[in-house]
């Protein structure tokens, strides 16, 4: 047996910088195997941001276990975290996070640079990914030359440079049109088929479909975990009846 | 139906089973496929309210063929229909109505009411995703059926969503 490559144990975040401390995220466990897509879902404030940036060690936790691959992550240094992330995780911010100053294709190609990988190859990933994206021709563009949505996609192409076997993602598709959310869909699709993890945050119910698993987080909690629920259980037609439904 | 035979048959005189191919083409699978026997029932009443004419055309070695023409009535009521304001969809969702009610009588959990039906939303959100894949690229009006019924989709679970918030 592989080790799961996210498992929490009773994870918790009490955020004590304000007045009064706020329970962020309160006993969550939380088990993502190797290649697993996971969609969290939940309202605004209920935790998911919280959860998925202690995941990725860019938030510390206030109690509980993260074990990464099967080894216990919570108690690394800052540093330690850092190179772990470099080498495995890839992380796409609800709020994108460029570097300013930096080309659109130099953003995407950092990541890879960074964990080791040639110069050559960071550079042919970075032109696949941004195909995929279809953001070719934008590559020479500095971030703030974009649109929101164009943002969020090149976030999305910097975080997969150097091939995480885990992707964590707040919202990647919260600023796309329809159009642009398909493209997305179908680059983690390829993604998913490769065998990557993916940890997906959304609001985008298109996208939370595609997953293996759908976490409900309410208040800081898990309150369903739809893994054989989302099994397919209706007769061929059944969509056809959404829209006669609604019709 | 009636006002989409009207319309089809105002394009040009047709008999029922083309009118049965051209709704499927047109909007493609995502729209219930009409059942022949429904389409032949509402071209009857048409008929009678004055609206179609039928013509029988004579085939050779083959039963004779209906084919229908738009009248002048059929026309107007087509305009008529075409120029009122629609309706907008009503919230009259069997679900909802499950979630207040039935806890009331201690026969249901709300939350595990709301899971449920959440991943069953999703589901069908699956089967959208999967009609749109099978969609022709070049069929606009399908694609956007479809893409019409995944924002309803949406709205419907974002409303879950909120009732979890509000009644858990
Ligand atoms: N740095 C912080 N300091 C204090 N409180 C915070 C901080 N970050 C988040 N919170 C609080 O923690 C709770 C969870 O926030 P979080 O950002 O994780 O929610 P979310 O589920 O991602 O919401 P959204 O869908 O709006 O992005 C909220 O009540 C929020 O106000
Ligand atoms: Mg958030």
């Amino acid at each position: 047996m592989t080790s799961p490559v996210v498992d929490t144990v009773n994870l918790v975040k009490i955020y004590q910088d304000g007045e009064v401390p706020v329970p962020a995220v309160r006993g969550v466990d939380l088990r993502v195997e190797a290649g697993e897509f996971v969609a969290v879902m939940g309202p605004s404030g209920s935790g998911k941001s919280t959860l998925i940036h202690m995941i990725g060690g860019l938030e510390a936790r206030t109690s509980g276990e993260i074990w990464l691959d099967g080894q216990r992550a919570d108690m690394l240094k800052e540093s330690a975290w850092a190179l772990l992330r470099r080498r495995k995780i890839g992380f796409v911010f609800q709020f994108f996070n460029l570097v300013a100053n930096m080309t659109v294709a130099d953003n995407v190609e950092l990541p890879a640079l960074l964990a080791g990988v040639s110069a050559k190859e960071a550079r042919r990933r970075r032109e696949h990914l941004l195909g995929e994206l279809g953001l070719t021709a934008r590559a020479d563009a500095a971030p703030a030359q974009l649109a929101g949505g164009e943002q969020q996609r090149v976030a999305l192409a910097r975080a997969l440079a150097n091939k995480p076997s885990l992707l964590l993602a707040d919202e990647p598709t919260g600023n796309l049109d329809s159009r642009n959310t398909r493209d997305v869909l179908r680059l983690l699709g390829e993604v998913h088929r490769e065998g990557q993890a993916i940890v997906l945050v959304t609001h985008d119910a298109r996208v939370a479909s595609l997953a293996d698993r759908v976490v409900s987080l309410l208040d800081g909690q898990i309150v369903d975990d739809g893994g054989a629920g989302l099994a397919r259980r209706r007769p061929r037609g059944g969509a056809g009846d959404v829209i006669e439904l609604r019709g | 139906m009636r006002p989409m035979l009207l319309a089809l048959l105002a394009k040009e005189p047709a008999h029922g089973y083309e009118l049965k191919q051209a709704l499927e083409q047109i909007f493609g699978s995502a729209y219930p496929s009409p059942n022949i026997g429904q389409i032949y029932v509402t071209l009857g009443r048409l008929e009678k309210d004055g609206l179609v004419r039928v013509v029988d055309v004579e085939q050779s070695n083959r039963p004779n063929k209906k084919v229908y023409y738009l009248t002048a009535a059929g026309r107007e009521a087509l305009e008529g229909w075409v120029d009122e304001p629609t309706e907008g969809p009503r919230v009259r969702d069997e679900f909802f109505m499950k979630l207040v009610l039935a806890p009331m009588t201690g026969i249901a959990d709300r939350m595990a009411m709301i899971n449920r039906q959440r991943r069953h939303y999703l589901g069908l959100m699956r089967d959208l995703n999967e009609l749109a894949g099978q969609t022709d690229r070049d069929n606009r009006a399908a694609l956007l059926l479809v893409e019409g019924a995944m924002l309803h989709l949406q709205a419907d679970l974002d409303w879950l969503e909120r009732c979890q918030e509000e009644l858990s």
